[in-house]
């Protein structure tokens, strides 16, 4: 059963009506392929309509939906099911909300990392809502060195609301750990992809998203603080997450324009959350062009690249 | 029969021979209220005689406090904000800039400035609360940019003093960016074997926690600052109870191993200047 955003509505009926004709063909026996076509060209035109003027809003509600795969289903799309998932930050505990371990894509073996979101009530507080603790974010440093240590390319999913702000977070040095990633991830000697696959809230996102190559899906945002937070600060109210939404300049298309991110990977012309499939093997295509181009590249100039890229995000006068 | 008695009736003092207290001369520590001249308590340099409160002070209280003699030369310090966003919330962002450059006297939340402690090379980013709670934005990033550049030239030892509540809105990606762009510089300094000194002042929460206020070769704190990554409101609704005493402050982290120690203000000089001599000599 899949689930309709307001502005979706419009498809909601016309592919209740396609399902209807095929199972009416079905039972009948009768062709009904030329009216099929025909509600099929309708659906399509209706996508592009509806997912062509869509607000950062939107976009932000798209990027939340509930039907969007996450990290888990694109690394098991991805490897094929040829992936080991390494637990723990030999510490603490194993944070559910990030997930790792290494992957093999297409018989080249990879350490794919990410927050993870749950699929249904119960799974969505056992992945604690996809914002990690500290543990996870020392979870992912491990594995990114021990990436580092057997010459591993690194691709990260960044999909989180935020890094939990929780009062044991806190006591075990939240900030710490997010600080510790972004100057180490800055140094790997290996190639970093970040993929924002959908939230990518702030310093929860940043915690694995410093990359030779940082790169967002259409249909996400990417920003310093959540539309809703950035209302109720600035504006005082929680009635203001559509304004906040067009200010912060969250969009895929803006992050590229403002060039804090490298590329927007298109997603279908539907949504990713309507054609995982499709979206798998886009983003599959695009990882593996990246990691050829990358590896290219001399170890330390990827890293001195990496810092100048970063270093020259901001406009001052 | 009284012991005082009056020998004239009335005011005898002529207007003109009045002694006014200036305003502001007085003033109230914000903690235990004890009343100190102004005077007193800049000489103590802002720290309450009775109770060791510290008073928030900016970058200039700062420079004045460590650098030799209060001699300093500043490091781009005419950089101000763009608006890349063009940001407006209930007021727009270029005039949000202006009113408090006017208000404060300041270009940005943040000075960078070189000098000598003890005769020692120092390169210090100092923030001031005062501008927009200190947020950090693309002028905090380039200014302790070019503060950490300039103490990779000179062979300086380098410090910030953060005192922020975070990134600053107003330029959304931009100032998240600042958190990796400071972060990527650091690890220059490291590879240069320059100490990078972190001292933590009330408050330091955010994004400036969550970089580079946590990432110095040593971490120190004035006593009783509030140190967190997320504050204690968003905490405190998170949780849905109330926080133990003592959360998150300079104490909290020490206890919890983010700190190597606590200093206070009055005797920072003496320890940073220590501090810089063991990494340098």
């Amino acid at each position: 059963m899949s689930t309709y955003l307001d502005f979706e509505e419009p498809l909601k009926s016309l592919e209740e009506q396609i399902a209807q004709t095929k199972e009416l063909g079905e039972s009948t026996n009768v062709d009904m392929s030329e009216q099929l076509a025909e509600l099929e060209q309708v659906l399509q035109e209706k996508t592009k309509e509806v997912f062509s003027g869509l607000t950062p809003w939107q976009r932000v509600q798209l990027s939340r939906h509930p039907d969007r795969p996450y990290t888990l289903a694109y690394i098991d799309a991805l490897t094929n099911g040829q992936f080991i998932e390494l637990h723990g930050d030999r510490s603490v505990k194993d944070d559910k909300a990030m997930v790792g371990g290494f992957g093999m894509i297409d018989g080249k073996s990879v350490m794919l990392i990410g927050q993870q979101k749950g699929i249904n009530t119960k799974m969505r507080q056992y992945r604690n809502f996809g914002m990690p603790n500290p543990e996870g974010y020392r979870k992912a440093l491990r594995l990114m060195k021990l990436a580092e240590k057997f010459n591993k390319p690194i691709i990260t999913f960044i999909d989180t609301p935020g890094a939990f702000p929780g009062l044991e977070a806190e006591e075990r040095g939240q900030g710490e750990a997010i600080a510790r990633n972004i100057y180490e991830m800055m140094r790997l000697k290996v190639p970093v992809i970040c993929i924002i696959i959908g939230e990518g809230a702030s310093g929860g996102a940043l915690g694995i998203g410093v990359g030779d190559k940082v790169v967002m899906l259409e249909n996400t945002w990417y920003s310093v603080i959540s539309p809703e937070s950035c209302s109720s600060i600035l504006w005082r109210s929680w009635n203001f997450k559509e304004t906040a939404a067009d200010a912060l300049k969250l969009t895929s298309t803006d992050m590229r324009k403002n060039g804090l991110v490298d590329e927007v990977i298109p997603e279908p012309s539907n949504g990713a959350h309507r054609n995982p499939e499709e979206m798998f093997q886009v983003v599959k295509a695009k990882i593996k062009d990246y990691i050829s181009e990358l590896e290219k590249q001399d170890p330390d100039k990827r890293v001195e690249d990496r810092i100048e890229k970063f270093c020259q995000m901001g406009v001052w006068k | 029969m009284s012991w005082f008695k009056r020998s004239k009736e009335g005011i005898t003092t002529a207007t003109s021979d009045k002694k006014e207290v200036p305003e502001g001369l007085w003033v109230r520590c914000s903690n235990c209220k004890t009343l100190f001249t102004s005077d007193d308590l800049a000489h103590n340099n802002y720290v309450c005689d009775r109770c060791s409160h510290h008073e928030r002070i900016g970058s200039e209280e700062y420079f004045q406090l460590i650098f030799d003699d209060g001699n300093y030369t500043e490091i781009a310090a005419d950089l101000t904000s763009g608006d890349p966003l063009e940001f407006t919330d209930t007021k727009k962002y270029v005039d949000r800039v202006s009113a408090t450059q006017k208000a404060t006297g300041l270009k940005d939340a943040v000075r960078t400035a070189k000098g000598t402690i003890d005769g020692q090379k120092l390169v210090i980013s100092a923030m001031d609360f005062q501008f927009i709670g200190g947020s950090m934005g693309s002028v905090m990033g380039e200014k302790i940019a070019r503060g950490i550049d300039e103490a990779i030239k000179t062979n300086a030892a380098f410090m910030i003093i953060s005192k922020s509540g975070g990134a600053r809105m107003m330029e959304a990606g931009y100032s998240l960016m600042q958190m990796a762009k400071v972060s990527g510089k650091l690890g220059q300094l490291s590879e240069a074997k320059l100490p990078y000194i972190s001292y933590l002042t009330d408050p330091t929460t955010g994004g400036v926690t969550a970089s580079f206020a946590m990432l110095g070769d040593i971490n120190i704190a004035e006593p009783g600052a509030l140190i967190a990554f997320a504050g204690p409101r968003v905490v405190k609704e998170t949780i849905g109870r109330d926080l133990p005493d003592g959360f998150q402050t300079s104490e909290f982290l020490l206890e919890h191993g983010f700190l190597d120690f606590i200093v206070d203000r009055t005797e920072i000089k003496q320890k940073l200047s220590l501090a810089v001599k063991m990494f340098m000599s």
